[in-house]
């Protein structure tokens, strides 16, 4: 049986480590995270190594998890008839303001990018065409598909391929041999098992940050997770790797984007889609202030603060206005929703509004950490190995190389799975350390041990970071802007926070898991603020702010910025590494 | 919000080891309180309202549904799972209903 079963949860009041059971599982290849870019390594290191023992450590259902558990209604990316892998990097570099990105990673993801693609419509996925049979372009490069079951027909695959499947076991860190990294553990949330997945070499595919910052919407009762990123996916694949001493890139470069207001829906599916103007309340084109930038295709962090700029010069509330649509057009609109998000049609049809009467309101998301998206995440080779010897990464957790979206994701997956068996040739296995094992094993249930004693709930804590993000280090709520002193205060009190992990308290596996990842989640504000302090200026209005540092100051920060916790100090570093354009062209236009 | 159950409709997926919403829920939120053998959400809070779990109710007894701090009293949508095809019916506050129907997955020929 390829997919392990999963029970509901047990009683679960250990009393000593001892008594929490250890299970040993052993493999070549440990893919932690069986989302989108999971899937992906696994379908490719089976087929071309069809003896190879893969596992996927998964946190949730590999059916429905992660950022696609609700569907996808659009291929962002997907190189049409008479133009290259060049062009899109192109492309993909203009959209981040000219860089920095690494376009080494980029020009090989999308070398592989369209046959990634026809993988999915080969295993079932609808992408739709015109009545000549032709793929429906949507916007230059991002295709029009039915991708309710998306997910679950990457997963099929993905189990089909022969890979081991654990469902609910949540990774929690990496396991060492020295200096090679040897699997890496994880927490079973039902069982509360603690698990060790032994491996020659771990790709780690578990999505990327959301939940650092507070939703605008988290105050409402029941509402806390309205977020467009999927809100289980909360940087532990970044964790892991940071409190191992791994190199991160550019988590500076934040991922903010325009949604629906109040109930957090794509806007691209209507303003790119449904060629639905951004007006502001006067009924003002607000792209058209931005016309030396390019305008309604102004590059995407400009199109995604552009709302937000209207509201603080006092012309908000800003729309899309879908006040032309036709009936014909609405129903195609309302059925890529239904294919993404659902229930933002649930949410208009609490409004009782009619898109042809009244526009759709728009508002800027709260920011997340996702590689593949904007650049953050780990510096990898070009094969997508980290500064970790032995772990690689893939999807948003990959870094320097943004605008990936769903098919660089598959894409990269298969590199990541290239790269991985590249590495495993001729490689013994190598045992991890059993303290090491035993010291992350007493951190990992500390939390539970500790029930008894008066503390601190995770949820509690995490509302504190979100808190403390959102209002010192640029979130929604100031208009994505900080400054240094700012981020100090974030800082002093994300030490804080950590100092106060060991009060940390949880009553079953569930509040376990919740603990655990709220710890990830400081881990990993925690380097996202170094970055914003070491960018000392400000190259993605929106994404990146300054206030302190309004302009772009190309002398200094025409560069990446680096970070690197010392795993024996805690202390985070910051460094630089310089932007190499490969691509011809002018960097700020395609 | 996460969906509510109704109590008439769910039967705890019994015999069942994992309710089928317990299974697929992303979050892990979903469980079945075992003296009254039904379904519940142990954190309405930490709901994506990805409606997976709608979905996957064998019996139609999940709803999601607006928190009322978004949007007004009362919506409805209600997914249907074909094979390769979706069908979902929509209700708004003022009862006019819409039905969206299309593919969802292409089905080899076997």
């Amino acid at each position: 049986m390829s997919v392990m079963p999963t029970r509901r949860a047990v009683r679960f009041a250990p009393d000593s480590l001892r008594e929490i059971p250890t299970q040993t599982v052993d493999c070549d290849l440990l893919i932690v995270g069986g989302g989108n870019a999971g899937c992906f390594v696994a379908v490719e290191a089976r087929r071309l190594a069809p003896s190879l023992r893969v596992v996927i450590m998964e946190k949730a259902n590999i059916m429905r998890s992660g950022a696609c558990s609700a569907g996808m209604d659009a291929i962002n990316t997907y190189i049409p008839e008479g133009k290259t892998p060049e062009d899109l990097v192109r492309w993909s570099r203009a959209q981040v303001g000219g860089g920095p990105l690494r376009e080494d990673l980029a020009l090989s993801n999308a070398e592989l990018l369209n046959e990634s693609v026809d993988d999915l419509q080969r295993w079932g996925l609808p992408i739709l065409r015109d009545e000549d049979g032709k793929i429906r372009y949507r916007g230059q490069w991002d295709i029009s598909i039915h991708g309710e079951q998306l997910k679950p027909i990457m997963a099929e695959r993905a189990v089909a391929s022969g890979a081991v499947v654990y469902n609910r076991v949540a990774g929690t860190g990496l396991l060492m041999s020295g200096r090679r990294c040897a699997g890496a553990a994880g927490l079973g949330v039902r069982d509360g098992k603690f698990y060790v997945f032994r491996a020659k070499a771990v790709v780690i595919s578990t999505g990327g940050a959301g939940t650092l910052y507070k939703s605008y919407t988290a105050d409402s009762t029941d509402s806390g997770s309205q977020i467009w990123m999927c809100p289980y996916c909360v940087g532990s694949g970044y964790a892991m790797g940071l409190r191992r001493g791994a190199e991160l890139t550019s988590l500076e470069q934040r991922w903010v984007a325009t949604r629906t207001k109040d109930f957090c829906g794509p806007v691209d599916t209507i303003s790119v889609g449904y060629k639905a103007p951004i007006v502001n309340c006067r009924g003002e084109r607000v792209m058209s202030r931005y016309a030396h930038l390019g305008g309604d295709a102004a590059p995407r962090f400009i199109r995604a603060n552009a709302p937000m700029e209207e509201w603080l010069a006092g012309r908000g509330p800003c729309y899309c206005d879908t006040r032309h649509m036709d009936e014909k057009t609405v129903r195609a609109m309302m059925e890529d929703y239904l294919n993404e998000r659902p229930s933002f049609v649930l949410f208009l049809a609490s409004r009782g509004q009619d898109v042809t009467r009244e526009p759709i309101e728009i508002y800027g998301s709260d920011p997340y950490i996702v590689g593949g998206h904007t650049g953050g995440g780990y510096w990898v080779d070009m094969a997508r190995m980290t500064t970790l010897e032995g772990v690689f990464a893939a999807g948003e957790t990959a870094g320097g190389n943004p605008n990936k979206f769903v098919g660089g994701c598959c894409a990269e997956g298969k590199l990541a799975a290239r790269g991985a068996l590249a590495y495993m040739r001729g490689r013994e296995f190598a045992p991890p350390d059993a303290e090491d094992i035993e010291r992350e094993k007493a951190r990992v249930y500390a939390p539970v041990l500790g029930r008894a004693q008066e503390g601190v709930r995770p949820v509690e804590m995490k509302e504190r970071l979100q808190r403390l993000m959102d209002e010192y280090a640029g979130g929604v709520s100031q208009f994505y802007r900080t400054n240094e002193e700012r981020l100090d205060y974030a800082l002093r009190h994300v030490k804080m926070l950590q100092s106060q992990f060991r009060h940390l308290r949880a009553e079953d596996p569930h509040e376990l898991m919740q603990a655990n990842e709220t710890m990830d989640r400081v881990d990993v504000a925690e380097a996202v603020v170094q970055h914003l302090k070491a960018r000392k200026e400000t190259r993605w209005p929106g994404w990146q702010t300054r206030s302190d540092y309004p302009e772009r100051n190309d002398a200094e920060f025409d560069c990446f910025i680096e970070s690197r916790r010392n795993p024996e100090t805690g202390v985070v570093e910051t460094f630089t590494r310089p932007y190499e354009r490969i691509v011809p062209g002018d960097r700020y236009t395609a | 919000m996460p969906p509510v159950v109704d109590v008439h409709k769910c039967s705890g997926c019994a015999p069942r080891e994992e309710s089928r919403c317990e299974e697929v829920c992303p979050g892990d939120l979903m469980a079945v309180d075992i003296a009254a053998g039904k379904a519940y959400c142990r954190n309405p809070r930490d709901c994506w309202d990805c409606m997976s779990c709608v979905k996957a109710c064998p019996n139609g007894a999940l709803a999601t549904r607006m928190p009322y701090q978004l949007g007004y009293f009362k919506a409805r949508l209600r997914p249907v799972m074909g094979k390769g095809v979706i069908t979902w019916k929509c209700v708004d506050i003022y009862g006019k209903e819409r039905t969206y129907k299309y593919r969802n997955r292409i089905i080899p020929d076997t």
